[in-house]
């Protein structure tokens, strides 16, 4: 494959809506998966035909639940794996068959991998003594890969006497010092507790703003991927079901996988009726009502059965002249900054709605009440 | 390992947790008894019977008496011949036979002399010219070193012979005359003992590596095959041994047939077939320990290592190599001290220039009934095995310092 053809796939193929929030949508092409596959067991595609395009410079997180292929695509990439079927192509050339240790790739794990037997210095310098960098140069990029990861004074420390924060800090300080073109990260945050899991994704971040590389975070946790990522591939089965930044993720999901994935939603079982210019309409099994809606899918034509999706914090109490459900309230549970209703519709469909208790604008609603809610079109969204 | 180590906490161990705990040490009782009686007694009887040397003072007390007070060097005197004679009209045959046996082992001349003094006791009166009549050997003071060392009830000649050292009273310690027989013989364990752990560890490492790398189904039936031979009577399986390695064997029929070789190849009755034996019994001891080290090391050190550029030789024998070492070390180490004992397998397969320290124990102790000599070269295995021992626990702790977590 010659490097002009590594244009990236366009986009209606890989089922993504154009996304004019993404910042790196021009950044060049570093990796390409093509029709990549892999089997463990020669029954079943742990990745399936899988196509990613990975952007110079991006944060791109794989998310997924476990056995989704996500970590096995991070495995393919690091070369600890190679793939049954398709290639890799870096820079425009396949790697897929290249050993690990030629591919210039950091790689931090869940559990650090941290070599026992060497300080927290020796370990930093372990990769620069592989690459024959003079002793003085290797101090000063030692010092400074554990100034980045803010471990100043704990050279002489050995592993086990570190937290488990500080040994993933080590681990990262290790993976970047010898200044790798990627940096790939399975569930580096896993085994922390959330407190320190939140201070280390802050700091993560900073640190992919400072040097500028490529990071790839596999991670099964929705918030952490949203929160570090200019853009996540969100991984179902082998394939990746969306690949977008996390603001169109969660406004435009693009199956009924990723809007329960990312978030809460409530889905109701329906008709399509009509389909056209982003919009289609819907009639709900439910009620029999229509709803007109945001749909990006433009494979669904009249007579195929579909949902509508709309997230708790959409639905609104005062109906309009907006299309709209009818419901009786279950319960009503208070969080705090908000409030959540548990409702039954007449069919038996359940809903989720969260509001916020200062500007309802009305009494709130009790335990039995039926009440009308709006389905605003612009925030509803029609999956298959 | 942590190098932070909290202080040990004192157990607090209330008057009722403490008879409980001597409940529980209780139902140890049986086996300590047991252990007692048949194991940790006559082991120390046995390690008695090294350095026990009683047959001089049995049969002649106040020689042993004037032995002991005798400094050795000077030229034997009347201080000796007097009561030697005296004992001598006393003392029971049985008891001069046992003597004259015990003298024999160091200078087999002495039994006759002895008899002879026996016989012509009636004459003797203890003086330096009778003495010398009877037998010029008898003013030797060679003669009465080797009563002196013999003289007991605790001494050190057995032990000293099992390493081909004798206690000289004019020179100190200097080489027995057989040419270093027992050292010779000692060598030979060990390095029988050790051909045998470096072939196995040889066979042993890639075979793990490879049973490491199967699924778990595969390996148990693997590692089935690998038990079944141990579960088979060694006696057995040596007799097997001697059948397929023959002359007339299977191999040697098999490699004439294939016309590899004219003449039969002798693979039996020499070091070849030893090792080959003693490698087919002790290979389980290597696997398992090893098979266990292997499955307990963390993998993603590994591949941490890949992902920084390491080469695979460099992670071998950085990364990988060191988190097997102990298990690799607790194996070598058992099939080292097991071989160091065996009897059995060179006694069938080996020539006499194959046989083990065992060999000569058991020879010792049921052939000429020299249970002293028996005794000290049993203890010389015991303390060359126990620092050993004490060696790789010492490598192996300050290994588990580094290596584990």
């Amino acid at each position: 494959m010659i490097a002009q053809d590594l244009r990236p796939l366009p986009k209606a193929a890989m089922n993504i809506e154009s996304d004019a929030s993404d910042p790196l949508a021009d950044a060049p092409l570093l990796v390409r998966f093509e029709e990549v596959c892999k089997t463990y067991d020669e029954r079943s595609w742990v990745v399936d035909n899988l196509h990613l395009d990975i952007r110079q410079g991006e944060f791109l997180s794989l998310l997924g639940p476990s056995g989704s292929g996500k970590t096995t695509t991070l495995m393919m990439l690091a070369g600890f794996d190679a793939p049954d079927r398709g290639r890799i192509l870096m820079d425009g050339a396949d790697i897929s068959r290249l050993p690990a240790y030629r591919r210039d790739m950091g790689v931090v794990f869940q559990s650090y991998a941290l070599f026992p037997h060497m300080s927290v210095a020796q370990n930093v310098a372990f990769p620069l003594n592989l690459r024959k960098v003079p002793a003085a140069e290797t101090r000063e990029r030692v010092r400074e890969a554990l100034a980045l990861a803010r471990l100043e004074g704990f050279e002489d420390r050995q592993p086990g006497q570190l937290s488990g924060g500080q040994q993933q800090r080590v681990a990262l300080a290790r993976a970047l010092v010898y200044r790798p073109r990627m940096l790939l990260m399975d569930e580096p945050l896993g085994a922390l507790d959330k407190a320190l899991r939140e201070h280390m994704q802050l700091e993560l971040k900073a640190i992919h703003k400072q040097l500028g590389i490529t990071f790839i975070y596999v991670t099964h946790d929705q918030d952490e991927a949203m929160t570090l990522s200019d853009r996540v591939a969100v991984f179902n089965e082998g394939r990746i079901a969306q690949i977008a930044a996390p603001q169109t993720l969660y406004n435009r999901p693009a199956t009924r996988f990723v809007a329960n994935f990312l978030g809460e939603t409530n889905l109701l079982e329906g008709r399509v009726i009509s389909n056209a210019g982003g919009f289609a309409t819907l009639r709900l099994e439910e009620d029999g009502s229509l709803h007109h809606a945001r749909c990006a899918d433009t494979t669904l034509a009249a007579g195929d059965s579909a949902a509508l999706a709309i997230r708790p914090e959409n639905l609104r109490l005062a109906s309009g002249d907006e299309p709209a459900v009818a419901a009786r309230v279950i319960d009503s549970i208070f969080h705090g900054a908000h409030c959540r209703l548990r409702l039954h519709m007449a069919g038996g469909s359940e809903l989720s709605m969260t509001y916020n208790p200062g500007s309802l604008g009305r009494p709130a609603p009790l335990p039995g009440e039926a009440v009308i809610l709006g389905v605003p079109p612009q925030l509803a969204m029609i999956l298959r | 390992m942590s190098a932070i180590a909290l202080p040990p906490s004192l157990p607090v161990v209330a008057r009722k947790d403490r008879a409980a705990l001597w409940r529980a040490y209780g139902l140890l009782a049986p086996l300590v008894l047991f252990l007692l009686l048949t194991f940790v007694g006559p082991i120390g009887t046995l390690l008695w019977r090294a350095v026990a040397d009683n047959e001089l003072p049995q049969a002649l007390p106040t020689t042993a008496r004037a032995l002991s007070a005798w400094d050795g060097r000077s030229a034997p005197d009347e201080t000796l011949f007097k009561p030697f004679v005296a004992d001598l009209r006393e003392a029971s045959p049985r008891d001069l036979a046992a003597l004259a046996r015990r003298l024999a082992y160091e200078t087999p001349a002495l039994r006759s002399l002895l008899a002879t003094a026996k016989r012509e006791v009636a004459g003797l009166d203890g003086s330096v010219a009778a003495m010398g009549a009877l037998d010029q050997r008898w003013l030797d003071n060679a003669t009465w070193q080797t009563f002196k060392r013999a003289a007991g009830p605790v001494g050190s000649y057995h032990l000293l012979s099992a390493v081909d050292i004798k206690h000289d009273y004019q020179q100190g310690l200097v080489n027995k005359d057989e040419a270093g027989l027992y050292r010779s013989i000692l060598a030979r364990t060990f390095s029988i003992a050790a051909i045998t752990t470096l072939v196995c560890v040889l066979l042993a490492f890639p075979l793990c590596v490879f049973l490491d790398r199967r699924t778990p189904r595969t390996r148990n039936l693997l590692l089935l095959m690998i038990l079944l031979p141990f579960w088979t009577s060694i006696l057995v399986r040596t007799t097997a041994w001697m059948v397929l390695l023959q002359d007339g064997g299977m191999v040697n029929a098999l490699l004439m047939a294939l016309g590899w070789v004219d003449s039969p190849v002798h693979l039996l009755y020499n070091r070849f077939g030893v090792i080959l034996a003693l490698v087919h019994v002790m290979l389980p001891f290597m696997v398992f320990p090893l098979l266990a080290a292997m499955a307990g090391c963390n993998r993603l050190l590994v591949q941490a290592a890949y992902s920084m550029g390491a080469r695979p030789l460099r992670v071998f024998f950085q990364v990988y190599l060191p988190q097997v070492l102990p298990g690799l070390a607790a194996g070598a180490l058992m099939v080292f001290i097991v071989t160091l004992g065996f009897y059995i397998t060179p006694a069938l397969l080996g020539g006499p220039a194959d046989q083990m320290i065992s060999f000569y124990i058991a020879q010792f102790t049921t052939g000429t009934l020299n249970w002293g000599l028996a005794s000290a070269l049993g203890l010389v295995l015991l303390v060359a095995t126990t620092l050993l021992y004490l060696v790789q626990a010492h490598l192996a702790r300050r290994g588990a310092e580094g290596v584990k977590r």
